[in-house]
């Protein structure tokens, strides 16, 4: 089962009949607490109303002064008695009962993958094209889908940047407007520059990556100094990284030249297969 | 202590059956697993809405619960009038449409990566322009 697809706990911090309020510092300190600890909380303060779901756990925390309260519904909830605890100790009686559980713990995974603003996106397909990490799919009527968000590589908006209508978003990207930000004029212009420069460059990013590869792997073979050759591939990736801001890591961590040849044209021919085009995009 | 178990649908206090409780139409994103919220706005934030009377939706992560498909953000734009402490409403609008639940043109979302908590705060709990 992938992460994104387990159960999760949630807590509810009831202050409803049956308990006693909490001061306001102490309230929110207990909520930023579980929240830091990747807990969503709902507090319940007059009201007893809770959307749960099937597939979470729920634990309701408060300060009860007699039996837990009644709650209708099908199944059951776990309660905990808080009465009394200061905020990291809330924390740990919601490890407990997670523990118990065996939901999947939020923040295991940086929540970093692409988002699609279907007001912009024209359905060109070229982010599935360039990705070589299977992110995008197609839906079932044809439509470019973020399909494996947890494939993404951490902190790599590099696809954001083929986009022609700068409609790939990442929410917790730095700079706009790839972080959600409004497109203005410029943003476009600049994005067709970069189609432009990508289509001098021979139309693929990926070659440019190749071509860079083979051309420091050819003076690599003809450095005889170690430490030059290091320095020049050291400059080279720092270029490739300046570009388009992609983390080193991501760069460190790229298949291979056959490995990338291989993903590029699997990736084309599904976006040729999706787009039913008879132009088949060129892969070197 | 209760045994713990997966719940079933909307749950409601039997002893506090009498009105019809007021579903919850606040949401704060916590944004807990990157920086790019400034923290003194999301824990101001997060201050003012613990220190008013208002019930109120708190999660770690609005990005994680999308890329899950978290069938609990359908539950939240099912309503109308929701009202959302997040990003920027581009994003926000991108990964509820991401999880299959788009939000309805009238939820109101307020940005905490460019406004400062008192605003953030205040639309929230009393509604105005966003
Ligand atoms: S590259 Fe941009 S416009 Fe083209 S399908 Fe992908 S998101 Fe849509
Ligand atoms: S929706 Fe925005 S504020 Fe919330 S976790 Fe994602 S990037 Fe952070």
């Amino acid at each position: 089962m992938s992460r994104l697809d387990t159960a999760h706990l949630r807590t509810v911090l009831y202050e409803g009949p049956g308990s006693l309020p909490l001061e306001p510092d102490a309230r929110s300190r207990i909520m930023v607490a579980l929240l830091d600890k990747g807990y969503a909380v709902t507090s319940l303060r007059d009201s007893t109303h809770v959307t749960a779901l099937p597939r979470d756990f729920v634990v309701v925390l408060g300060r009860f002064t007699g039996p837990p309260p009644l709650f209708d519904g099908a199944a059951a909830l776990q309660f905990e008695q808080i009465d009394g605890m200061d905020p990291s100790d809330v924390v740990e009686a919601a490890d407990r009962v997670h523990a118990n559980t065996g939901a999947a713990k939020s923040g295991a995974w940086k929540p970093w993958f692409p988002v699609i603003d279907f007001g912009r996106c024209t359905n060109c397909m070229q982010c599935l094209s360039f990705c070589l990490f299977d992110v995008y799919g197609v839906s079932s009527d044809g439509k470019i889908q973020v399909r494996n968000q947890d494939n993404c590589k951490t902190d790599c908006p590099a696809c954001s940047r083929v986009c022609p209508e700068v409609a790939i978003m990442f929410p917790k990207y730095r700079h706009s407007p790839i972080n959600g930000d409004q497109v203005s004029s410029d943003d476009m212009r600049r994005e067709a520059m970069k189609v432009d420069i990508s289509a001098l460059l021979g139309g693929d990013i990926y070659s440019m990556l190749r071509d860079r590869s083979v051309k420091a792997k050819s003076r690599f073979s003809k450095e005889r100094d170690d430490e030059r050759a290091l320095k020049e591939r050291q400059n080279c990736l720092l270029k490739l990284q300046k570009e388009m801001d992609i983390p080193m890591e991501v760069l460190a961590s790229l298949p291979s030249p056959d490995e990338i040849r291989a993903k590029a044209e699997q990736a084309a021919a599904r976006a040729r297969e999706a787009l039913g085009s008879q132009v088949s995009p060129e892969v070197h | 202590m209760f045994p713990a178990g997966e719940t079933g649908a909307d749950l409601s206090n039997g002893n506090c059956m009498s009105a019809a409780p007021a579903p919850i139409r606040i949401l704060y994103c916590h944004c807990a697993f990157a920086r790019v919220v400034p923290a003194d706005v999301k824990t101001g934030v997060l201050a003012q809405l613990a220190a008013s009377s208002a019930e109120f939706e708190a999660v770690p992560d609005l990005c994680e619960m999308s890329a899950r498909r978290d069938p609990r953000l359908a539950a939240l734009a099912a309503h109308e009038s929701l009202r959302i402490a997040a990003c920027f409403p581009r994003a926000v609008h991108g990964l509820f449409q991401a999880a299959g639940s788009p939000l309805p043109q009238t939820a109101q979302i307020l940005n905490m990566r460019t406004d400062p908590a008192d605003k953030v705060a205040s639309e929230l709990l009393t509604g105005g322009a966003g």
